[in-house]
């Protein structure tokens, strides 16, 4: 049957292109296609940047992205920066320096290692002096056995995204549909029909953006994709007095602590909470929050003195080279994925454009990341 | 203290004792927990032991009461750990806390929730003011401290907490310079039925109302809060009329009155943020105060081991909260095995009979306490809503106004509900501005209740440690 012989329920409108997934990748996406001329739905189960996009730290950081990903993330530094240009608005972007710690031997070993594969990449990452990462951070401890600096670091106000975004997207002119879970996708002739409560709109392309829901959308369309749910963990204090002005981070990547205008301090680093995501659930493990924070105090003493006030979860998806899936998929015409960016926040919204660069037929300015190496053979 | 309670019971009010009582009576090993330094709750919270005032201006008997339970406690065995913040509570009920000596946790088999409530306040101009406190809160420092909270007060709000805090205040010898009352003497009136079920009580009621007219008191009914501003190290308070809904009538007939203090309240909510966190079943009910537990007839929430009683599963007041902890505690005996359902029966049926006639007087209180609708009209647009991240109700109505569809949408727009009170004094406000526009409180949601369930000091919960005692995860790749 073809997607034209289903077309009587009401409400069903046909778009140019359907994204599934109201993230910083899906979103912007469709502001892209938006602009690119397409008459453009954007659906979500829930709000614009209400998961993963809304509630992870937003960290702007070229110390913790992959080193693969380096030149993506500078790309997607610059568009946050320039946010008012093309996103119409500022989601609380804040620039600035980054330093990445050592403690131990090994950490210092394993910041060395580190240090050398993103500056080949591109970024401009150099070793410091103790005293000029005094200078840099005032704050920070004196026990750090080798510092990293970044001058491309930064942050964005996570909550402060999906605002942002909603109202780019509404003037863009993108139909919006939150709140709104999708239960179901068929594929047929000439597109995509979407199973909604109430509505059934119909898509001539198609863009998976479901973060680590990406799995069972991709099932949907018969494609067998295992992807990983991280549950991390943030933690934030009460406002206080300026304890630091720059992005913290160690080595291994277990610590991203910051200082928001407002005066509270975010402390996260991916250290693992329990989440299921079937279920949409998810529970902080006492022990882990105690231990992030025993790292956040260690590195900036002046914390001791604060009080945290809430911590939650965050979903982040992975495949299984933890390396992004953006691109076509194969075998189905015009049907598209975008997520699994680690590090995403940093260079989610350039993936996004690159992608619907492709999607409107121009030749994206950097490869995408093709879904057939994921693809479990049968 | 013992490390491995079959029970935890989570509050030592009225229900949490109640709880531990029953426990003890069938041989269960429980563990009460609470932030305080004795049993009692807010209701019967008592002086510090090292405290010997010169007479009590006290609050009644509930003293007595509470010195009562207080013993049967302690005749009961049944283990204590007072001075404990509990912050976090899993899905396998691991039950962390913040004590003295730094954090510990319990994993208990079932956990009985006696959270107790906590105190409404409709803001409006100048509520934020030093010298403008909660209801409740003036009681913690006549009980507790045997401190009036100003020499010249002004009372206001709703509920029977106005009558029993002015005649504190009069008795501890202050001044009440005038008690508003949004309720009209109608009101109570029509309360008298279910009132009666409680004679004692209406008998006191009756008793302060008259003291404090013999006093000159100036009882104003239909009246509230207009605005306060501060004068010198007091207070201007201007009072005015309302009609039956709450709302402003007569502006031109307002007046002010000069006062140290003003004491403001307007019922209690249920506190139920540990059953949120559980995931516990919560249904709307504007009656008993707010969110509450679906509960079982024997005091089950809607998961295995899970129990809760007393006002954090409505605000039906004192008595009734340790009739339920009773049944509560008895439930679990009966759920771990140490008595039959005929036990059971035999010992849960009289209590609940007494619990109707309680949950009666309970309602009729509850009604009195809510705030008429009408009180949310006039908060007008430069009102803070949230006084922890100053959000006023402009800047809701503007997050309203580009989409914002629930409650937790609007915090993380706005901030509002993200300080050190996490939500817990603007929540139920802010809830009320987003029913208008949704329709209904159950379509406006509640806040997503989060770890830690009270602000933490960083020092005190991450300890004296050395890096190498820090649990590193493994690294993220390269």
């Amino acid at each position: 049957m073809s997607v034209n012989d289903k077309a009587r329920i009401p409400g069903g409108e046909t778009f140019d292109a359907a994204v599934v997934g109201a993230g910083v990748m899906g979103a912007t996406t469709a502001l892209f296609l938006a602009r690119g001329g397409m008459r453009c739905a954007l659906i979500d189960a829930g709000g614009v940047c209400r998961e993963a996009s809304g509630v992870n730290a937003g960290t702007l950081t070229l110390h913790m992205t992959r080193a693969a990903l380096i030149p993506y993330a500078m790309r997607g530094w610059d568009m946050w920066k320039n946010a008012p240009d093309w996103l119409g608005g500022d989601p609380g972007v804040c620039t600035t320096d980054g330093l990445s710690l050592a403690f131990t031997a090994q950490e210092a070993a394993l910041l060395e290692e580190r240090v050398e594969a993103r500056r080949a990449q591109g970024a401009p990452i150099e070793i410091v002096t103790a005293s000029r990462a005094r200078e840099i951070e005032p704050g920070l401890t004196d026990d750090a056995r080798l510092v990293a600096h970044c001058p491309m670091d930064g942050y964005v106000t996570a909550n402060l995204t999906g605002h942002t975004y909603r109202r780019a997207l509404v003037e863009a002119g993108v139909r919006l549909y939150e709140n709104a879970p999708v239960t179901g996708i068929e594929a047929g002739d000439g597109g995509f029909r979407l199973a909604m409560a109430g509505v059934a709109p119909r898509a001539r392309r198609l863009v998976l953006a479901g973060g680590v829901w990406l799995e069972d959308m991709l099932a949907w369309l018969g494609l067998r994709i295992p992807i990983k749910a991280l549950v991390n963990q943030l933690i934030v204090t009460e406002r206080v007095q300026p304890v630091m002005r720059s992005v913290l981070g160690i080595a291994s990547g277990l610590l991203s602590l910051k200082q928001f205008a407002n005066g509270t301090v975010l402390v996260g680093g991916g250290w693992q909470g329990k989440g299921d995501r079937a279920r949409h659930t998810t529970e902080i493990v006492p022990d882990n929050l105690i231990g992030n924070l025993r790292l956040a105090r260690y590195v900036v003493p002046a914390l001791a003195e604060t009080r945290i006030v809430r911590a939650w979860l965050g979903f982040e998806a992975e495949t299984s080279d933890a390396l992004p899936l953006v691109g076509p998929l194969r075998g189905i015409a015009e049907a598209y994925a975008i997520g699994c960016v680690h590090s995403g926040y940093t260079s989610g919204p350039y993936f996004g454009r690159l992608l619907a660069q492709r999607i409107l037929g121009q030749e994206p300015e950097m490869p995408l990341f093709d879904a057939d190496r994921l693809l479990a053979t049968p | 203290m013992i490390r491995d309670p079959e029970i935890l019971i989570l509050g030592a009010g009225p229900a949490g004792v109640g709880a531990a009582l029953a426990l003890a009576d069938h041989g269960v090993r429980a563990l009460v927990v609470d932030s305080g330094f004795a049993a009692g709750g807010q209701v019967y919270r008592p002086m510090p032991d090292t405290f010997a005032p010169n007479g009590t201006p006290g609050l009644g008997p509930d003293q007595e009461e509470g010195a009562r339970q207080r013993r049967l406690l302690a005749d009961s065995g049944v283990a204590t750990a007072f001075g404990r913040l509990v912050w976090s509570i899993g899905t396998d009920l691991r039950v962390d806390a913040l004590g003295p000596d730094g954090p510990e946790f319990w994993r208990p088999k079932g956990l009985v929730v006696a959270a107790g409530a906590t105190e409404r306040v409709v803001p409006f101009p100048g509520w934020t003011l030093p010298g403008v406190m909660g209801l409740a809160a003036a009681t913690i420092l006549l009980k507790s401290q045997c401190m009036l909270p100003g020499r010249r007060v002004v009372v206001a709000g709703c509920g029977p907490l106005l009558f029993a805090v002015a005649n504190a205040v009069v008795k501890g010898g202050g001044q009440v310079v005038a008690l508003a009352d949004l309720a009209g003497p109608g009101t109570w009136l029509r309360a008298m039925p279910a009132l009666l079920g409680r004679p004692g009580d209406l008998l006191q009621g009756g008793a302060w109302m008259a003291r404090l007219a013999a006093k000159g008191v100036p009882l104003m009914f239909r009246h509230t809060v207009r605005e306060a501003r501060a004068l010198g190290a007091g207070l201007k308070v201007s009072l005015g009329a309302v009609d039956a809904n709450g709302r402003p009538m007569r502006p031109a007939r307002d007046r002010t009155l000069e006062a140290d203090s003003l004491v403001v309240g307007h019922g209690l909510i249920p506190s139920t943020e540990a059953l949120r966190l559980l995931g516990a079943e919560m249904y709307f009910d504007a009656e008993a105060g707010g969110w509450v537990p679906r509960l079982d007839d024997d005091q089950r929430a809607s998961r295995a081991g899970l129990y809760a009683a007393g006002d954090g599963t409505g605000v039906r007041g004192a008595v009734g909260a340790f009739l339920a902890g009773r049944i509560a505690g008895l439930t679990a005996a009966l759920d771990l095995g140490r008595i039959d359902a005929g036990q059971h029966a035999r010992a849960a049926g009289p209590l609940r009979r007494r619990l109707a006639q309680a949950r009666r007087f309970g309602r009729a209180m509850s009604r009195l306490m809510a705030p008429p609708s009408g009180l949310y009209d006039a908060l007008d647009a430069h009102t803070v809503v949230c006084r922890c991240e100053d959000v006023t109700r402009a800047e809701v109505n503007q997050a309203l106004e580009s989409g914002a569809a629930d409650v937790n949408q609007l915090k993380s727009w706005t901030r509002c509900g993200m300080g050190p009170c996490q939500g817990r004094m603007c929540g139920d406000t802010v809830a009320q501005i987003v029913a208008l526009r949704t329709g209904s409180r159950a379509a406006a949601g509640a806040w997503t209740a989060r770890v830690p369930l009270r602000p933490l000091n960083v020092e005190a919960l991450a300890g004296d440690f050395d890096y190498d005692d820090i649990p590193l995860p493994t690294a993220a790749p390269l």
